[in-house]
């Protein structure tokens, strides 16, 4: 029931009320000492795990900021406060509610969608009203060649998700003496903007080792069946496989991988944080490697929240569950705006975007910084690997916890 | 194609693909079993089938969480759905019993949506799935792997399968759901109470849907959108199978879930759904040319 | 054409054209207003007046879309020039594919013509996200429109509101034609009307082809509009689109002219509500809908009004 309560129903139903009983109020988004941003995330659909993850990084970054008494801007004290719109994980959606939010709510600022097919149908629009948009969930990198001026992402670029696995996988043959352009590659991703872009990642860095790339297949979004993939594996038997299908991806890639049996010395994934798989899979899960944009184990700090694991416990009492990195990114969408309203002093959006263009600051989760193109160059990616049912971070060296079992023990030598 | 030249040099490969070609074609069956049922006896194309399917996985999901080994939940996963289909029936079902098809499709279409945003909200949009723990049978030195979960899963259909062949043939309860499907009217006047014979009907749909639901928690994945896929395939299935040929829809299943499997090895996974829809239009086409040159037509 | 008549016509019009100035926060809303309009009266064409309840319609507006969002990538032609070739070319090919498949498809009869129309919609979807050329699963870009903030809306506007009102006065003066019986004929008793001499397949494929045409032209507008073309969600819609414009015309009142348009009008006012207020719930309060439609108005509004107040709608409804 706790669930229901605090579900979208009852916000809409307050919303409603109140719309009702003062329209006036409800229209006017910008009110004197408020501001207002807006968002479109994906509550229902097939990205609402993740659309999910967004909203709570929004709403406890609002939080905590409201908390320290709001953000000051030209020496006066503003709220924050986010409009929500439900893009029910489609493009199309998107786009029309961005312009709804700006036209018809008045928003000044957007923080971004979750997915990267999403942000780049509302890129167009946010940057035809000249609006900023500072996002933690779009990862393509053809966002970022677009020359786009309002579009800011504090995230990594989502081509170096497994970038660094497929190096140390090339790293640790290098040191067992072996020739690492003998590595075979095997890649199944999900047809969509990020995911084939984590496969053009993965492909460059394969081809700079030499390596081959022996099995390609894109999946279909509505996948809930990868054995005609795994047994193509089987048979060409790769020293690296990559999937990447958002969380649903992690989970069927593990699943099947063992129930089927398929040995690779490398299993590398991404969103295994969000999908959980060390918790829910057990021993399947065991030496998956995860590319991953932010863990809680890093000793990065800030004055809002802390040190990064002060931000997780803050976040487990909040929503209850383990923060995912996507609601670490999307928290820290929200920062880079408000050290953007302070250092420019005004609520201006074009003065924002500039301070947000000049932005140097560091948070919990990670340094963030802007080249011209509007991602974040001064943040890298992290990789972990399941080890004894935990995630542990393996790459870059400057952070791991553990050294990398590559490669990984065949099924009948594990417990 | 390389992907051939592969079929060729690893012949154990065929026996992998074939082998979970049948056993995902056994859910398929499964599923369209109720379907079939439902279709002939109530004159309903249920469209919301996939989403039953759905909660059955959940049932199990959620009785796993609370400590029960969730082989046993199968049978109790039937056993909820059951009485959830009953429930259905009296809430929405029964006012589209005597109507046209094609309200049928479009009204549980809306209830296919309503369920799966009410599952979003109560059960978490989270991909979710059951340990089986059963683990896998190995074959021709690692080369063919199957779940034992999915063996399982063609055992149940074939059980299922029969159990409705005897259950309509010989039980009286049968005799009553197939008189009813040949003639409501006639029925009616004979004493059946109709009514109760489509709700009965619905319900052990419902509970044939939920216990494929349930094996698919422990094979795969369970979500709330995955219903499209189960209600698509078994439309299909039915569809060649034809209404009340319980041996051709496992049959017809089997053979889909094979063919799915080889398109997805020999064209690529990004082709494998295009080209299943593209051969039910096919096969749709071919039947109709078929029935055309003795001047009648599918109906 | 009464006095009467001709003043609604013109009140519409009047207010049609100058909405876009009245309420220019909802421009595009209203702009899918009129495609939603475009949506209904076209499954009419087929669902209403010939019998035939297709899911697939959308596959005409997908190609229409990548048609033209082609030819605006690479045809090197100004804005509107490609704009508006690309739209030609959409309908082309979209009433090529209509004229190629429609002997075979349409040869289904019932709900097998509908599952089939269904399966050609999501193999369509999921062929255009595995084909490279077309941007495959990312989706394709258009062109941005050239003019001020808030123009592109206003332009687009009226290009689907012309879309529109084309579509609706052709379908009028189509159903007023013998065209228009021999369809009204294959819906009533398909065999008889061949035995009395209508070419049913003929018939058949040309009205199949007439709503592929104003898909297709519909397209190219509607993906420029969004900025952005998703092969699964915006061009080939089928679980969204594909089922709405069943819906809106049921909604309406099938196998009439206003019914559609009304329906549709009314459909999309409720969505842009629920969408508004029930945030996050507004799909099952859609759920509810849809089954509330079905099951209480399976005549559709006209069909409820001319059994409720006989006198008054039904002779006026022109067929």
């Amino acid at each position: 029931m706790i669930r229901i309560l605090r579900s979208p129903f009852s916000q809409a139903l307050t919303a409603l009320a109140v719309a009702a009983a003062f329209p006036a109020a409800a229209q006017q988004a910008a009110s004197a000492d408020t501001i207002t941003l807006g968002a479109a995330v994906s509550l229902t659909g097939k990205y609402s795990t993740n659309g999910k993850n967004t909203q709570d990084g929004y709403e406890l970054a609002v939080k905590r900021i409201n908390e320290m008494g709001g953000v000051k801007v030209a020496g006066k004290l503003h709220k924050l406060k986010v409009i929500y719109y439900d893009d029910e994980s489609t493009s199309a959606r998107g786009a029309q509610l961005v312009e709804r939010l700006i036209r018809q709510d008045g928003v000044q600022f957007v923080l971004g969608p979750y997915s990267s097919g999403l942000t780049k149908a509302i890129a167009p629009v946010t940057e035809k009203y000249g609006i900023p948009m500072v996002e933690g969930n779009g990862a393509d990198r053809d966002l970022f060649t677009k020359g786009y001026k309002y579009l800011f992402a504090v995230l990594n670029t989502s081509d170096y998700y497994l970038r660094s696995a497929i190096q140390i996988a090339a790293e640790n043959t290098k040191m067992a003496g072996k020739d690492p352009a003998k590595l075979k590659v095997a890649i199944a991703v999900e047809n969509d903007n990020f995911s084939k872009d984590v496969r053009d990642g993965v492909e460059e860095d394969a081809k700079k080792y030499g390596m081959k790339i022996v099995v390609d297949d894109k999946l279909p979004p509505e996948l809930n069946d990868m054995s005609a993939t795994l047994a193509k594996v089987k048979a060409l038997k790769p020293d690296i496989l990559v999937v990447s299908g958002h969380a649903k991806g992690a989970t069927l890639a593990v699943r099947q991988v063992s129930q089927a049996q398929v040995y690779v010395p490398m299993l590398a994934l991404t969103h295994c944080d969000s999908a959980q798989i060390a918790e829910k899979l057990g021993k399947a899960a065991e030496y998956a490697t995860c590319g991953s944009q932010w863990d809680r184990h890093l000793a990065y700090k800030d004055k809002w929240f802390g040190s990064a694991d002060d931000y997780a416990k803050r976040f487990e009492t909040e929503f209850k569950y383990d923060p995912p990195y996507q609601a670490a990114e999307s928290t820290a969408s929200v920062l880079a705006f408000v050290d953007a309203f302070e250092r420019a002093g005004s609520l201006d959006k074009a003065k924002v975007r500039d301070a947000l263009a000049a932005t140097d600051l560091m948070t919990f989760y990670g340094p963030i910084k802007f080249d011209k193109t509007g991602k974040n160059i001064a943040k890298s990616m992290v990789l972990y690997q399941v080890q004894g049912g935990d995630y542990k971070v393996v790459a870059p060296s400057k952070w791991a916890e553990a050294k990398i079992v590559f490669p990984a023990p065949p099924w009948d030598q594990r417990k | 194609m390389s992907s051939l030249t592969l079929l060729y040099d690893a012949p154990a490969l065929w026996l992998q693909i074939i082998a979970d070609g049948i056993l995902v074609g056994a859910i398929f069956a499964l599923v369209a079993f109720g379907m079939a049922l439902v279709w002939g006896v109530m004159n309903v194309i249920n469209i919301a089938q996939g989403e039953l399917v759905m909660l059955g996985g959940y049932v199990v999901i959620y009785l796993a969480k609370a400590g029960m080994n969730p082989v046993l939940a199968v049978p109790l996963a039937a056993a909820v759905m059951f009485a959830f289909g009953w429930i259905l029936y009296r809430l929405v079902i029964f006012r589209i019993v005597d109507k046209d098809l094609f309200i049928s499709i479009l009204a549980t279409f809306g209830l296919s949506i309503l369920i799966q945003q009410l599952a979003n909200e109560i059960f978490g949009a989270n991909v979710q799935s059951v340990q089986s723990g059963l683990g896998s049978f190995i074959f021709a030195d690692g080369m063919v792997a199957v779940g034992k979960v999915k063996v399982l899963a063609l055992a149940v259909a074939i059980v299922v399968g029969a159990a409705l062949f005897f259950f309509l043939g010989k039980s009286r309860l049968g005799q009553a759901i197939r008189a009813t499907s040949q003639n409501a009217r006639a029925a009616r006047i004979l004493g059946i109470d109709t009514d109760r014979v489509y709700a009965l009907t619905f319900a052990v749909n419902a509970a044939i849907c939920g216990a494929a639901g349930a094996l698919v928690a422990m094979t795969w994945i369970i979500h709330p959108y995955l219903g499209l896929t189960y209600t698509l395939r078994s439309f299909m299935i039915v569809i060649v199978a034809g209404l009340g040929n319980i041996a051709g829809v496992l049959f017809a299943g089997v053979g889909l879930g094979v063919a799915e499997n080889l398109a997805g090895f020999v064209f690529g996974a990004e082709y494998q759904t295009a080209f299943i829809f593209a051969l039910l239009v096919v096969i749709l086409v071919i039947r109709n040319l078929l029935l055309r040159r003795s001047r009648r037509y599918l109906k | 054409m009464s006095a009467r008549t001709a003043a609604l016509y013109s009140a519409t019009l009047a207010a049609a054209i100058a909405a876009p100035w009245l309420a220019p926060e909802i421009v595009t809303q209203l702009a899918f207003l009129w495609l939603m309009i475009l949506f209904a009266l076209t499954w009419d064409i087929l669902g209403g007046q010939m019998g035939y309840n297709s899911f697939g319609n959308v596959v005409f507006f997908g190609i229409g879309m990548y048609a033209c969002a082609v030819v605006q990538r690479d045809s090197g032609l100004g804005y509107y020039a490609a704009l508006f070739a690309g739209m030609g070319l959409g309908a082309l090919l979209a009433v090529a594919t209509a004229g190629l498949l429609g002997p075979a498809v349409l040869g289904l009869r019932g709900h097998y013509f509908a599952i089939g129309t269904l399966g050609l919609g999501v193999a369509a979807g999921d062929l255009a996200a595995a084909i490279e050329y077309i941007g495959a699963g990312s989706g394709m870009a258009p062109p941005l429109y050239p003019g001020e903030v808030g123009a592109s809306q206003r332009f687009f506007y009226f290009v689907l509101m012309a879309l529109a009102m084309a579509t609706f006065a052709f379908l009028r003066w189509l159903y007023s034609r013998r065209f228009g019986l021999a369809l009204n004929a294959i819906r009533d008793d398909e065999d008889k009307a061949e035995a009395m001499g209508v070419h049913t397949t003929r018939y058949k494929t040309v009205a199949w082809c007439i709503a592929a045409f104003f898909l297709g032209l519909a397209g190219g507008p509607v993906g420029s509009l969004v900025g952005f073309i998703d092969p699964r969600e915006l061009a080939f819609a089928g679980s969204t689109f594909g089922v709405w414009m069943v819906l809106m015309a049921i909604l309406g009142g099938r196998g009439t002219i206003w019914g559609p348009v009304i329906g549709a009008a009314i459909f999309h006012l409720t969505q842009e509500l629920f969408w508004t207020y029930l945030l996050g719930w507004q799909r099952v309060a859609m759920g509810v809908l849809i089954v509330a439609i079905v099951l209480f108005f399976p005549q559709g509004l006209i069909g409820w009004l001319r059994h409720t107040w006989p006198q008054r709608f039904a002779a006026q409804e022109m067929k």
